[in-house]
């Protein structure tokens, strides 16, 4: 079993190493992704001020201060009071507010967005009546935030279309009829498939990893074996996933169709390229049925707050879950013909 | 007499239509059985049923007294009509990878020389030529030492150096004790290759024998072929058939002196006529018809 399984992994390294195209594709694009979004977002400018408003309901009244009428300011609820002070310290908060008798306020006083949120804060309490406190801490870069999102982006799209448009073609071509006709089961098969495409994208997305730590000094507040067992897992669930896609279909064009169904709202709902937090709550909730959401806020968690193994144990069980149903599902209804 | 593989009524239904209606033959260990028929016949889905790449409606194949099985995969070597390769590998490594794929693999050089690919090895698959190619999938057909072989349309689209090539290398698997299913519709192929033959249409055996019984069964006749420009008289009176593409009148008798005595009275000379006995191409299109097949 395993001779098989490790001649059907050799067999596809080779092929896809060789195939150059898709190799610098597939290094290159998260490389010019990062540096690209790093120069546009250098000045760390956002559009909005946004503020924290610590409070038990997910609904802001607008009514309890004359504060939540300024313009310009973005005021999303906090439930938790550590996340709030946390994203405060990190700059993720302009500042963060808690009304009530006496209400409360915490600004970073390294974060100049955070100086002029609260001047306004200032202006609208007349009686002065909310007390400051003070939170210090250094600033996220947004390449910081973004870098889990990209790679995570890059990995979801090499596993899907990489192994899906694969097994499609070898289906198309009579490829897949021809080692049916060999010992080989369809288990066998996935296996060496899945294999494969983790060991490539895994030394890819290092690659990219080690190549923008050492030229942009992202952030790591975690342990590099945790995050490497995040991006294992979740590059496993993907091309789980991937090889669900294409476990019947027989055309290109319908897989890519098929994909992209799977893939786009990976991109929008997953926290890629911006926080879901201030998105309603079915929207948070809908997120959670994708693997890349759980491979983001696992890997956000470890780059950025520290998180351990333990932190993100419940993320990883969902996508070692996934994966599995995936590939038992996959494998069930493999088809090795194209008719 | 070892039986090597036995079709047993097997029936394969599409949506609207039935591909293989019944079809039950056996096959002896160490021949070769070519399996002949015009496109739409129905071999190519039989063959694919006793691969085990097609699953059947009903009926069994039998390899060897059992169920055809683990053991079967094991031990048939198959070439498809159709079949890709990895792309970007060598000709060695596609070898060597099908090769890991099997528990009793064959000797990789010994196949290599067999299929006389030991100049092309490091080439990569997608660089052979047509006959280059077919040497390759053979040699892949090969990789297990199989017991039985089957060859499907090995020779389309090959060149006639690289099919009579190719029929040496059939031959010499053949006499290496191999057993070979060939499916193939040049009547040639199958007349020099096989020794025993079923011919199908509508999804059903309509004959089978070796060439030899076949014809002797059909026939007893020989066939006489004269250019068309040579004939000068009338020839309503001798039953003929006219080829026009070819050119010639054909006239199918039992009775050549009499024919001939005919003839001359009707062509201008008789030196450009053959006489020949009717061969596989003749039976062939006499069971299935001339008319052209979707």
């Amino acid at each position: 079993m395993f001779k098989r399984i490790y001649a059907i992994f050799r067999a596809r390294n080779v092929e896809f190493i060789r195939d150059r195209s898709s190799l610098s594709w597939n290094i290159l694009f998260p490389i010019l992704l990062v540096f690209g979004l790093s120069f546009i977002f250098s000045s760390g400018d956002r559009a909005l001020y946004t503020v924290g408003v610590l409070q038990t309901s997910d609904v802001i009244d607008p009514t309890q201060h004359a504060y939540l009428d300024t313009r310009y300011l973005e005021f999303v609820a906090i439930n938790d009071r550590e996340v709030g002070y946390r994203k405060v310290e990190r700059h993720q908060l302009d500042l963060l507010v808690e009304f009530g008798t006496p209400g409360h306020y915490w600004v970073n006083p390294d974060s100049p967005k955070g100086y002029f949120a609260e001047l306004a804060l200032l202006q609208s309490d007349a009686g002065n009546t909310i007390i400051k406190e003070q939170i210090s801490g250094e600033a996220i870069r947004y390449v910081d935030w973004v870098l889990p999102g990209i790679l995570g982006m890059n990995i979801m799209f090499s596993c899907l279309f990489g192994v899906g448009y694969v097994v499609v073609r070898y289906r198309k071509n009579g490829f897949l009829k021809r080692l049916h006709a060999t010992p080989l089961r369809s288990i066998e098969f996935v296996i060496a498939q899945v294999a494969s495409r983790l060991l490539l994208i895994l030394s890819i997305t290092t690659f990219v990893y080690v190549g923008t730590r050492y030229f942009l000094d992202t952030r790591m507040e975690g342990s590099h074996l945790t995050l490497f067992i995040v991006a294992t897992v979740g590059a496993t669930s993907l091309i789980s996933l991937g090889l669900l896609v294409a476990a019947r279909v027989t055309s290109e064009e319908l897989a890519g169709g098929l994909l992209n169904i799977v893939t786009w709202p990976m991109m929008m709902l997953s926290g890629v390229w911006f926080s879901l937090e201030s998105a309603s709550d079915w929207v948070q909730q809908l997120a959670k049925i994708f693997p890349l959401t759980h491979i983001l806020n696992s890997a956000r968690a470890v780059m950025l707050d520290g998180a351990t193994l333990v932190d993100v144990a419940p993320q990883l069980i969902a996508l070692m879950v996934m994966s599995i149903v995936f590939l038992a599902l996959g494998a069930a209804i493999f088809r090795w013909r194209a008719t | 007499m070892t039986i090597a593989l036995e079709a047993r009524n097997l029936v394969k239904h599409y949506p609207g239509v039935v591909a293989v209606d019944g079809v039950s033959f056996d096959v002896e260990e160490g021949i070769c059985f070519g399996l002949l028929g015009p496109n739409g016949a129905g071999k190519t889905t039989t063959v694919e049923i006793i691969e085990g790449v097609s699953p059947a409606t009903s009926g069994e194949v039998i390899y060897y007294g059992e169920r055809a099985g683990a053991k079967f995969r094991e031990e048939a070597g198959i070439q498809f009509q159709n079949t890709a390769l990895q792309d970007f590998l060598t000709v060695k490594e596609t070898l060597e990878m099908f090769q890991k794929l099997y528990d009793n693999p064959a000797d990789l050089q010994h196949v290599i020389d067999e299929c006389s690919l030991g100049d092309l090895l490091d080439r990569d698959n997608r660089k052979l030529s047509g006959g280059q190619r077919q040497r390759l999938l053979l040699a892949v057909a090969l990789i297990n030492k199989p017991r039985i072989v089957f060859l499907d349309e090995p020779t389309t689209g090959l060149d006639p150096q690289a099919r009579r090539n190719f029929w040496d290398l059939v031959e010499r698997i053949r006499k290496a004790g191999t057993t070979i299913i060939l499916t193939t519709h040049y009547m040639d192929e199958a007349q020099i290759l096989c020794d025993d033959i079923a011919i199908m249409d509508g999804g059903k055996i309509i004959t089978r024998g070796s060439p030899g019984e076949l014809l002797h069964k059909q026939y007893s006749n020989v066939i006489i072929e004269i250019p068309i420009d040579d004939v000068t008289g009338d020839l309503s009176g001798i039953p003929h058939r006219t080829l026009d593409l070819q050119g010639i009148v054909e006239i199918d008798t039992d009775d050549v002196n009499t024919s001939l005595q005919l003839l001359a009275q009707n062509v201008s000379g008789m030196n450009r006529m053959k006489i020949r006995q009717p061969n596989l191409e003749d039976l062939f299109l006499d069971l299935t018809g001339h008319s052209l097949r979707a």
